[in-house]
């Protein structure tokens, strides 16, 4: 965070987001990469400038670009980083001398993939954020017309569900 | 594929010329450009011609005469608006914040733009076969609502502002009923290609094209898409980011000259582009309804179909009142999302359905047809009931000014 203002940050979060997803085009995982360009540019990118602008208005900071804290902040992003380079450097993937690059992944293959051997884990990642969705609704809901009807969460994802 | 006439192929044949005739070296990079080329001068065009379309359009629907005095009946307008907009001073708020303020329509136009490389506007004339067409579509628009974002903060008006929140609300409710109901085409074409998906609306029986939109799902389907892209591109009734008499013209208020035609340009090529992907999804892409018609050239197909989908939002925005803001979410959540999923139920029973199951051809044929008719019917009274419930709608009075 070495920006002044906020929304700044937040943007160029977004542009490392749209580099990360060039990355994964690159690399030929097509599925991958746009599906990181809807999810995180089209949706995190806009959730995070919301939270900004809902919270602190999105003014400018302070004056001060380099603080203890942003040091302090530095040191652990380096201690990460070198945690991380030791890990990779020390697995067995690296030992490997290099393999010939995967074919493409068909789209097709993907979805068979999915609604096959991993059909479990998909319902059951759909069904939490199911139920995360209408938890979320129910708590702003409740905040605003501040009457004791509102209903519990797990009834109703069930009954969505089924 | 078969028997593609000459007319059909002209411009692929004019490509391949023009890229045999440059030296081996330059040959990609010819092509490429020629591809960008083409569709940024084409659907440009097409943006100046649907202005004075769109503005005699709706001077007719309101009873006076539009634009009439560049040109016989005004027909030159849209260059005396270039040179309008070129020549004047680009005025850049004090407060504004420069750099964000300078890139976002830059952002909002090229981002649009990039949505043209997976649309198929003729028979072999998609600049870039994706095998993930319709989902690269979807992932490229997004970033639309970051550039609107960035044009509505950075001006430092709270007009914009607003209209930047107004505008982000309603793009990324109504994204999901535009992604939803395109689900149901990618479920019975079986692939995400745009290509392959036009090519498998495009094949014949008894004379007459496997359109989607002749299925019960993909009438809904087609329908609820329009819908959420009339939402999705800030068009009347949907229009409240901009709402000329609340907010003055939402998250571009700060913009004036170039910049400003920019923003314009932005929402015209984004209407074409998303209409674009309707016609591939829905109206068999460059496809002929009826075999016999089939001798006329493909990318007239296209370009007919987008100028009717072009007049039909012109004839809505002549029409419709604009929502208000809890109507707005209220249909996006509670009427488009539920009818979306149960469009998508629809096209599962319509890709189980088959004959072994329904019986012989002719019959079986309207029996399917008929099922997965009802299956969207009947939720979609049952969900229209539930939705009036408890609202009194009382008689409309109108009173003239005297």
């Amino acid at each position: 965070m070495t920006m002044r203002r906020l929304v700044h940050c937040a943007l160029a979060l977004a542009v490392s987001f749209a580099g990360l997803a060039a990355l994964y085009l690159n690399l030929g995982a097509e599925f991958a990469g746009l599906a990181q360009l809807l999810v995180y540019v089209g949706a995190i990118a806009i959730l995070i400038v919301f939270a900004i602008l809902l919270t602190q208005g999105g003014e400018a900071g302070p004056d001060k670009v380099f603080s203890p804290a942003g040091l302090a902040g530095a040191v652990i992003a380096l201690a990460v980083f070198a945690v991380l380079a030791w890990a990779v450097n020390i697995s067995s993937v690296t030992r490997q001398s290099i393999v010939a690059p995967a074919p493409p992944t068909a789209m097709r293959d993907i979805g068979f993939t999915l609604m096959q051997r991993y059909v479990l884990p998909l319902e059951v990642i759909g069904l939490m954020l199911t139920a995360a969705l209408i938890g979320a609704v129910i708590l702003a809901v409740r905040q605003k017309v501040s009457e004791p009807a509102a209903k519990p969460a797990a009834p109703q994802n069930t009954e969505l569900r089924a | 594929m078969i028997s593609a006439g000459t007319a059909d192929q002209i411009w692929v044949t004019l490509d391949h010329w023009l890229v045999a005739h440059t030296p081996a070296p330059l040959q990609t990079l010819v092509s490429i450009v020629i591809s960008v080329a083409a569709i940024i001068v084409v659907f440009a065009a097409l943006f100046a011609l649907t202005t004075i379309f769109e503005r005699k359009g709706l001077g007719r629907m309101q009873n006076r005469y539009g634009p009439n005095r560049v040109g016989p009946c005004g027909v030159f307008q849209p260059i005396a608006d270039a040179v309008k907009a070129l020549t004047k001073e680009d005025v850049v708020p004090r407060s504004a914040d420069h750099v964000v303020h300078y890139l976002a329509p830059l952002v909002l136009v090229g981002v649009i733009f990039l949505t043209y490389a997976v649309l198929p506007v003729g028979r072999n004339m998609t600049a870039v076969n994706l095998d993930s067409g319709v989902l690269y579509f979807f992932a490229v628009s997004a970033a639309t609502e970051l550039a609107v974002f960035m044009a509505g903060w950075s001006s430092h008006n709270k007009y914009s502002l607003l209209g930047a929140m107004r505008a982000i609300a309603q793009m990324v409710s109504y994204e999901v009923p535009l992604l939803l109901s395109s689900i149901g085409v990618v479920m019975i074409a079986g692939t995400l290609s745009t290509v392959k998906i036009v090519e498998e609306q495009a094949r014949t029986s008894n004379g007459l094209a496997h359109w989607y939109v002749f299925t019960p799902w993909g009438l809904a389907g087609f329908i609820l898409f329009m819908i959420a892209a009339t939402a999705e591109t800030n068009r009347s009734p949907f229009d409240l980011p901009e709402g000329e008499s609340e907010i003055i013209a939402g998250y571009f208020i700060e913009y004036s000259g170039f910049k400003f035609a920019l923003f314009f340009l932005a929402e015209y090529i984004e209407m074409f582009a998303v209409s674009g992907l309707g016609i591939t999804l829905f109206l068999g892409g460059w496809s002929s309804p009826v075999s016999f018609l089939g001798w006329i050239p493909s990318w007239i197909w296209f370009f007919a179909k987008l100028l009717a989908l072009i007049f039909a939002f012109i004839w809505v925005r002549g029409t419709m009142p604009r929502l208000r803001m809890d109507q707005l979410m209220n249909f996006a959540w509670k009427f488009m999302l539920p009818m979306t999923l149960i469009t998508m139920v629809s096209a599962g029973a319509w890709r189980f359905l088959t004959p072994a199951v329904v019986g012989p051809k002719p019959l079986g044929g309207v029996i399917r047809w008929l099922v997965c008719a009802l299956v969207i019917f009947a939720p979609y009274i049952t969900l229209a009931r539930a939705l009036e419930r408890g609202r009194k709608i009382e008689k409309r009075v109108y009173r003239y000014a005297e």
